[in-house]
């Protein structure tokens, strides 16, 4: 089985700060792969690179085989039709009501009419839990949990063969995370999809996850099943997954 | 600290500033020619950008058009020529001020709200999430306002030029003892199309300048609340000193006969 998304010797750099120093990574379908990381390790580069919306200095970026780390234009848009994501604060259009960002993908990028586009919209909204008359509140209106729920079905709502997850727990209490975590699972497996998430919420990774890759100054340091990751032997991992400050991860405290 | 250094750095910046802008605007120009065209949205800006600046651009051209018939026939009292102030307030509101003045106004209302929304969806990450739902952002976001900016500039300069007319007419017919319809017939004899068509394809020009200065800084504001606010300045200034620049070329373009 050919990997549905690989990277091969990915690098970026903003200025003088190397982000991304070779990045290697493997995700086969319809599998969950999860990397985890602190912040400004360059986990959101990594996805934004696959999704074209940053272009990476060195390497390559196959999806389903295909070469896409150079495309644009027409080529570029029908790559991004096997995608969908789920960003950090939502990014949900605030100039248009719930059900039409949960359509926007159908509506403009495939040019469906709106009405089929409405129902659709109403249809993905229930399967995150939210009833009909959601679709016509604006996203101002919308608590933290209800605005990941909406833009998880935006990005379900084209269903997608890749969904990506941006820190899907970040700012969400406990119960509410594992709300979120337990939709993850259940409509991507719904969807049959393949999905790649960042976090560094080690239960949020752990839930919903198969195979966990962490990424530690620019490159992919260890990656595993989810179940091995106690076991990884690798000192790096062990000081992240039990959030130590004593360990060789060293925090630059001044940026 | 090194003087040459400094200046090379400045001029780096500035070449970056122009390269990134005509970058920019070479391919808002490539996507307003390609498919979709999203009328609905050209729809919407023009209401926003046209429509809504209808009171702003009347009333400054209103006053503005009361003002210059007082200085002239104040000025030209001097030398007895107080009779052509229906000629000069014409031909000053349709060829130079009308246009400006309406450019000017739209901009500090338009481009700095164009920068302001555009920049809050770049830093919430609005915009990535139009290139994942398989939308070109400058299709959607940019085009439409460029479009409605260049359409609607010239409709607000021909109600402008024909306000800032009327308001010379009303100074100079209840306090300079002018007769309404010796005014209003010097006005008509003398202005010519030129003078007219100058001014709105004036206007065209400042339209494309508002909605470009105004996307081009939203799409590159950084940071958070601070950024945007740093954009909509840049965006309102930048887009008021070239619109004064383009109407000294232009004008010296369009009467160099």
């Amino acid at each position: 089985m050919s990997p549905k998304i690989q990277l091969i010797g990915v690098k970026k750099r903003f200025g003088s700060k190397v982000v991304l120093d070779g990045v290697d990574l493997t995700v086969e379908p319809r599998s969950s792969l999860v990397i985890i990381g602190g912040s400004g390790t360059g986990k959101s580069v990594t996805i934004k690179s696959i999704l074209g919306i940053i272009r990476p200095d060195e390497g390559t970026i196959l999806v389903d085989g295909e070469d896409v780390t150079h495309l644009r234009g027409a080529a570029r848009d029908k790559v991004m039709k096997k995608f969908g994501m789920l960003f950090q604060g939502g990014a949900l259009f605030d100039s248009l009501p719930v059900w039409e960002n949960v359509a926007f993908g159908l509506i403009q990028g495939r040019g469906m009419a709106r009405k089929p586009a409405r129902d659709i919209a109403i249809e993905k909204l229930a399967k995150v839990g939210l009833a009909a008359d959601v679709g016509d509140l604006f996203p101002v209106e919308l608590s933290g949990g209800m605005l990941k729920r909406v833009g998880l079905a935006r990005a379900i709502a084209s269903d997608p063969e890749i969904i990506f997850f941006d820190e899907p727990t970040t700012g969400l209490d406990p119960i509410m995370a594992d709300i979120i975590n337990d939709l993850i699972v259940s409509t991507v497996k719904d969807v049959g999809a393949t999905a790649l998430s960042i976090t560094h919420d080690m239960i949020s990774a752990r839930k919903i996850s198969d195979k966990i890759a962490m990424l530690y100054g620019g490159k992919i340091i260890w990656q595993g099943p989810t179940a091995a990751i106690d076991n990884s032997g690798n000192p790096y991992v062990d000081q992240f997954i039990h959030g130590k400050a004593e360990g060789p991860i060293k925090m630059a405290v001044k940026a | 600290m090194n003087p040459f250094a400094s200046i090379g750095r400045a001029t780096m910046t500035l070449l970056a500033h122009i390269g990134r802008l005509s970058t920019f605007t070479g391919t808002a120009l490539a996507a307003i020619v390609a498919p979709p065209i999203y009328g609905r949205l050209i729809g919407q800006q023009i209401m926003r950008i046209g429509y809504y600046s209808l009171p702003v651009v009347g009333l400054t051209a209103f006053f503005t058009g009361s003002a210059l018939a007082l200085q002239i026939f104040l000025g030209g009292n001097r030398f007895g020529t107080e009779a052509v102030v229906p000629q000069i307030v014409v031909l000053g509101i349709t060829r130079e001020l009308g246009p400006v003045i309406a450019g000017l106004m739209v901009a500090g209302r338009v481009a700095a709200a164009i920068a302001a929304e555009i920049g809050t969806m770049k830093v919430t990450e609005q915009i990535d999430a139009l290139t994942t739902l398989a939308t070109n952002p400058i299709k959607y976001l940019v085009v439409p306002r460029l479009i409605a900016a260049v359409l609607c500039l010239p409709l607000l300069v021909a109600i402008a030029d024909s306000i800032g007319v009327f308001g010379g007419y009303v100074v100079a017919t209840q306090s300079m003892g002018f007769s309404g319809g010796t005014y209003l017939k010097n006005t008509v004899d003398f202005a010519t199309r030129e003078d007219i068509v100058s001014g709105l394809i004036k206007a065209g020009v400042f339209g494309f300048i508002i909605a470009l200065m105004g996307c081009y800084n939203g799409f590159n504001s950084k940071g958070g609340a601070q950024g945007v606010g740093n954009a909509t300045t840049a965006a309102v200034v930048s887009s008021s000193i070239l619109i004064l620049a383009a109407n000294y070329l232009l004008t010296s373009l369009l009467f160099s006969k």
